[in-house]
């Protein structure tokens, strides 16, 4: 193939700019890498800095050492991540299965009983005061893992479009003549056909449980039952409370102590390294996920 | 009878699929249902003494007092006007990523390319809160003792400094946002039939003619779609990105307060339920609203491309 100028152009044209995109994806997180790398003092002295002067340790020693609140609350991601995926990958391949079979009577109601979940809500203040007063969900783990994350119509939705597409259904009809009951066919056949969407929702699923944290905020105000993204948001919170009232401040605090800057760095680091260290291994899945979503079903 | 007889046999037989749905279904009811019939609490005065359903209806005083305070008409600009230049922005540019995701040449590059520009995607709102004030912080800030001393500025308070986040929010939701939308339209471009590139090149069409009368053209319903539930949601906004990134600064919510951190603030830190639910009812129900109209108006634009 003869490359035209125009062409080559074109071509270092475009990497420069995705190169660009890419350092500016990068950048930020270096930024936080380097800062949590940064001798504390250093970092109060002279601010975060893109290459520290004086490297150091120490957060994660502390981490370390010091960590089993911070500890714990990585269990409890690890909690409910585990748990809520699983529910999840369980109950939205059972609903979405039935709705994708044009021989089941009720499809088209029930299909449209889970569409009209995305047109309208209820809204926060309902769904809070339902959890809260009806359910009394608040302080418990399960308000980590139930409102909201465990299922949506749109992952029922895209397992249903896949189930259709991709299981033929003559294979459904000859297990039936086989025998075979509904369970049986479930269990035996369409899941194992259907790995790809399972893994893929599956991450979905995962990704936003591991990174939630407006349950936290909303639900748990006891520190023992803080996720990760939990407790780096109180962090947070404490940041800001300290900063807009000078009272606290000239009162020594009170009881809110703050850990150092390199260490709530640290911890921030901790919070988004698991996703990152996996992020290769599901990237295909993940870029699957999104490209099925894609295509209109 | 017959009939009826066989028809009863099919029923029963289909009742291990009604099976399969009940764990599902019960969520959606729970986790979906129930709080649309909670919308009631909007037009009560709650008092958690009484109980939800014992407290006195105050018919619509909640939202009168809401659409009172003038906080009603900013957080509706806010929420509209981030949304609109998300829509447009957050349309072009993930577009053009995409574009150039296709055309580049070799076997690594667009994987790393594709791989780098999501990583954001993955990061949570809170962690993004922390990155940015390693940025943004007053005194220790990167921006404020590297960038700006660099290029010979003064230093910005950016968190109490109203003027700058509609350009700082807009850009963190196109940063975080443009890997994920950059491979929606990489899917439909990549679905593009070559046998037009290849006509057009042999007719001499240039790199931007081809852009402008094959590529764009044929994702159109790609564009129209995603913009229809963009349009849809127009009233909702994301409370990550609003709450967490200005850092639930007081001091800048003229420009960052959007209908969902409203309604938190409302609920959480000033317990005021009457006017965080009347906000959040005012939400939903003018949010289906739009989402219908955008509906209806596709249907009569370009059927195909309709949801329903």
């Amino acid at each position: 193939m003869i490359k035209s100028k125009g062409e080559r152009i074109y071509q270092i044209a475009i990497n420069i700019i995705l190169t660009v995109m890419c350092l500016l994806a990068v950048i930020p997180i270096w930024l936080m890498f380097m800062s949590s790398l940064t001798d504390n003092d250093v970092l109060i002295s002279a601010g975060y800095h893109m290459f520290p002067t004086e490297f150091s340790l120490e957060a994660y020693r502390y981490l370390f050492a010091k960590g089993d609140e911070i500890g714990r609350s990585f269990l409890i991601s690890v909690f409910i991540t585990v748990v809520g995926t699983f529910a999840s990958i369980v109950i939205t391949p059972l609903l979405a299965y039935p709705l994708s079979r044009k021989d089941f009577c009720a499809h088209n109601v029930l299909s449209f009983v889970v569409f009209f979940t995305m047109l309208f809500n209820g809204g926060i203040v309902s769904g809070y005061i339902m959890w809260t007063q009806v359910f009394h969900i608040r302080n418990s783990i399960w308000a980590l893992i139930i409102p909201g994350l465990m299922m949506n119509a749109f992952n029922v939705i895209l397992m249903k479009n896949y189930f259709a597409q991709n299981i033929p259904p003559a294979l459904i009809e000859a297990a039936k003549i086989d025998g075979a009951g509904e369970f049986y066919i479930f269990w035996k056949i369409i899941l194992p056909l259907s790995l790809p969407i399972l893994a893929t929702v599956g991450l979905m699923v995962g990704i936003g449980y591991w990174n939630d944290w407006t349950n936290g905020l909303y639900y748990v105000t006891k520190t023992e039952l803080f996720s990760l993204q939990n407790y780096l948001n109180r962090i947070n919170q404490n940041i800001q409370f300290l900063a807009s009232s000078t009272v606290a401040q000239s009162a020594g605090a009170g009881n809110t102590t703050l850990p150092s800057v390199s260490v709530r760095m640290a911890i921030a680091m901790v919070g988004c390294l698991p996703v990152m260290l996996l992020y290769p291994f599901f990237q295909k899945y993940f870029v699957k996920g999104i490209t099925i979503g894609a295509v209109k079903g | 009878m017959d009939n009826r007889k066989s028809k009863a046999i099919r029923l029963k037989r289909q009742i291990p699929l009604f099976v399969m749905t009940v764990p599902g279904l019960i969520y959606l009811l729970v986790n979906n249902y129930f709080p649309m019939i909670g919308i009631f609490i909007a037009f009560k005065n709650i008092d958690y003494s009484k109980g939800i359903w014992a407290s006195d209806w105050v018919g619509l005083d909640n939202f009168t007092y809401l659409f009172s305070t003038g906080s009603a008409w900013r957080i509706t600009r806010n929420t509209i006007l981030y949304n609109i230049a998300f829509i447009i922005i957050g349309t072009i540019v993930p577009i053009a990523v995409g574009i150039m995701l296709n055309d580049i040449r070799g076997k690594v590059r667009p994987r790393l390319y594709q791989t780098v520009i999501l990583l954001p995607y993955l990061f949570s709102w809170v962690i993004i809160s922390y990155i940015g004030f390693a940025f943004m912080s007053g005194d220790s800030g990167w921006l404020n003792n590297s960038l700006l001393p660099a290029l010979g500025m003064e230093p910005v308070q950016w968190y109490s400094e109203p003027k700058v986040w509609p350009f700082i929010l807009t850009f963190v939701n196109i940063w975080k946002g443009v890997g994920y939308s950059s491979i929606v339209y990489l899917a439909s471009i990549v679905g593009i039939d070559k046998s037009y590139y290849e006509a057009a090149t042999v007719e001499g069409a240039n790199k931007r003619q081809q852009i402008c009368y094959i590529t764009l053209p044929l994702l159109k319903s790609t564009i129209v779609m995603l913009t229809i539930m963009s349009v849809g949601r127009i009233f909702y906004s994301d409370f990550g990105l609003f709450y967490q990134v200005p850092m639930n600064s007081g001091a800048i919510y003229e420009t960052t307060q959007t209908i969902d951190t409203y309604v938190y603030h409302g609920l959480m830190e000033l317990n005021d339920i009457s006017m965080s639910s009347a906000a959040s009812v005012y939400q939903s129900i003018v949010g289906f609203i739009l989402v219908m109209a955008a509906n209806i108006l596709v249907r009569k634009v370009s059927p195909d491309d309709a949801l329903f």
